[in-house]
């Protein structure tokens, strides 16, 4: 695959950044968008808009077919068995919440135990921690070891007879982890436990299988995968979607309302009230089909070999403390400077066009395990090159240098 | 924009070693204050005498430079102050920092004052405001004696 070429799909790239050309390493936080998605927001509106599902003129039932074609090209992307395990949300916190929400409503009680992970992100733990507070559930964290990793043997050591539901990351977005989520499914299964994966970095970066993967929920954010933002994607097998009871009330998820009654609507419908992010939606089917040309095997060799990469050269680069290093991990590099704070970091970055991400990442309860108050990080995508690295490599010298490190 | 601006020498030096880094015995005020945004926080503590005059003053916490030396030279210029003073400083520095070009007040000398105007470069970066902020509304918040954690958040 030819970066240059695919660079130049990117507009962002264009322009200059203060002077200086991008070099973006913040795609873990949200990636950059392809004109085609910039494109067919701007068109949809321009051409085409209509709202969805509802009137019967010729540019509702166009856009209606518009709107489920992105249902099904996501449904083909990550192999689900049916369309209609596909549902849209503003985001994966929207679709974390929807599952805690639906899921904790019928299944938990008072002293009932959900696993997580100290890799989450907040997304994935303030959602369940709702639910401590209003049914009095227990949360559990299965530990991160020193290469930053969670094991199935620790998964498995935490769970108990309460545990009901497991919720971890697809693969981290402080440490790179890669979880091992087959594993881990084909275990809870053997328990009975459902599984809910946060998919938010998996998506983007690794090739997706439900059927395989087997778990029962998965979250996906549109915009991390070269999509708008306000567009999300919760999977769930559609035992669930057919047993939960629905998350948020309105128009378009409805059968029948009656003074005395009402009766839901059917999958997928049921879960999706309301306008959704309409447009959103539609151009979301660009990002899908841009990843597809370009291939996700393609793009997991080249980010595997920007990471090692940088592992390589920020390793020999003495100032320089990589934090974790799973065995199995995706292109997220956090890391510390002796003696430079990470925002100081994240700004003297910036004066040389560099975009890194610094803080906890959403991530406290891991920070808090590291002893570490904060981290930068440098997160890649399918735009990045070999000179992105070695530019941040230049920078951090430059860093150094202000700072009077050696 | 310009970065020698901002980490000119005498910031990274207080950066590097904060003054007043430690936590006052006997302290009559404190407050915590936290950037939620970045996670730096602070806790001031402040011990005034009898005739309310700042006796000693101190801090725990973590943060980048700016937060650091920000605190840092803050505690050192505060000490001796009369707590009406103090505000009257404090009320100076934020206004300088959000829109004024200078420091107004005459309670501090020349010297006091070209010091604190080193934290003035933050100005360019509107997202490290709050670094330099931060101690400074905790001072107030401590005394005011509000139980509330300080937030850069408003």
């Amino acid at each position: 695959m030819n970066i240059d070429q695919i660079k130049k799909e990117f507009p962002i790239f264009d322009n200059k950044v203060q002077n200086n050309d991008l070099v973006y390493l913040d795609s873990a936080n949200s990636s950059q968008k392809p004109r085609i998605v910039i494109d067919r927001i701007y068109d949809f509106y321009s051409k085409e808009f209509s709202n969805v599902g509802r009137s019967v003129h010729y540019l509702a039932v166009a856009a209606t077919n518009l709107y489920e074609q992105t249902r099904t090209s996501v449904q083909k992307y990550i192999n689900a068995s049916d369309k209609n395990e596909i549902v849209f949300t503003k985001g994966a916190t929207e679709a974390i919440n929807l599952v805690a929400n639906t899921f904790g409503q019928k299944y938990l009680d008072e002293g009932d135990e959900v696993l997580i992970t100290e890799l989450e992100h907040h997304s994935n733990y303030v959602p369940w921690h709702f639910l401590r507070k209003s049914k009095k559930i227990n949360i559990e964290f299965a530990e991160v070891n020193d290469q930053g990793e969670v094991t199935l043997e620790e998964i498995k050591k935490k769970i108990t007879d309460r545990t009901k539901i497991i919720c971890v990351t697809h693969l981290s977005n402080v440490t790179g982890a890669i979880l091992p989520i087959k594993e881990i499914v084909s275990f809870a299964h053997s328990k009975g436990i459902p599984v809910l994966v946060d998919g938010c970095q998996g998506a983007p970066h690794l090739k997706l299988d439900m059927q395989d993967l087997d778990c029962d929920f998965y979250a996906i954010s549109g915009h991390k995968m070269y999509g708008p933002t306000g567009i999300g994607v919760l999977y769930a097998k559609k035992k669930w979607l057919e047993d939960l009871p629905p998350y948020q009330g309105g128009g378009g998820m409805i059968r029948e309302v009656k003074k005395k009654g009402i009766s839901y609507g059917e999958l997928p419908n049921k879960y999706e009230a309301g306008t959704m992010a309409t447009a959103q939606v539609i151009a979301f089917n660009e990002s899908i089909k841009f990843l597809e040309k370009i291939g996700i095997e393609n793009i997991e060799k080249h980010e595997r070999e920007l990471l090692d990469y940088a592992v390589d050269l920020l390793g020999k680069n003495n100032s320089v403390n990589i934090i974790g290093n799973p065995k199995n991990k995706g292109g997220v590099i956090s890391f510390t400077i002796e003696g430079i704070h990470p925002h100081d970091i994240a700004t003297i970055l910036d004066e040389d066009g560099v975009a890194i991400r610094a803080g906890h990442h959403c991530c406290q309860i891991l920070h808090e395990k590291l002893g570490l108050p904060a981290t930068a990080r440098a997160s890649f995508g399918v735009y990045n090159t070999k000179d992105d690295i070695d530019q941040l490599n230049n920078s951090i010298n430059n860093c150094k240098k202000i700072f009077n490190l050696k | 924009m310009n970065l020698k601006e901002l980490y000119q020498e005498i910031i990274l030096e207080h950066g590097k070693n904060p003054r007043n880094l430690r936590k006052t015995d006997n302290f009559t005020k404190d407050a915590k204050g936290n950037n939620p945004l970045c996670g730096d926080n602070v806790h001031i503590y402040l011990k005034l005498n009898d005739n309310n005059k700042v006796e000693d003053i101190s801090f725990e916490g973590n943060g980048c430079a700016i937060t650091m030396a920000s605190a840092s030279i803050m505690t050192d210029l505060v000490r001796g102050k009369e707590e009406k003073e103090v505000k009257e400083i404090v009320t100076d520095f934020l206004d300088m920092i959000k829109e004024k070009d200078e420091l107004s007040t005459e309670l501090l000398n020349e010297d006091e004052k070209t010091k604190l105007m080193c934290l003035s470069g933050v100005k360019q970066y509107p997202m490290r405001v709050k670094c330099a902020t931060l101690s400074w509304h905790t001072l107030t918040s401590a005394m005011n004696n509000s139980q509330e954690i300080a937030s850069t958040e408003d």
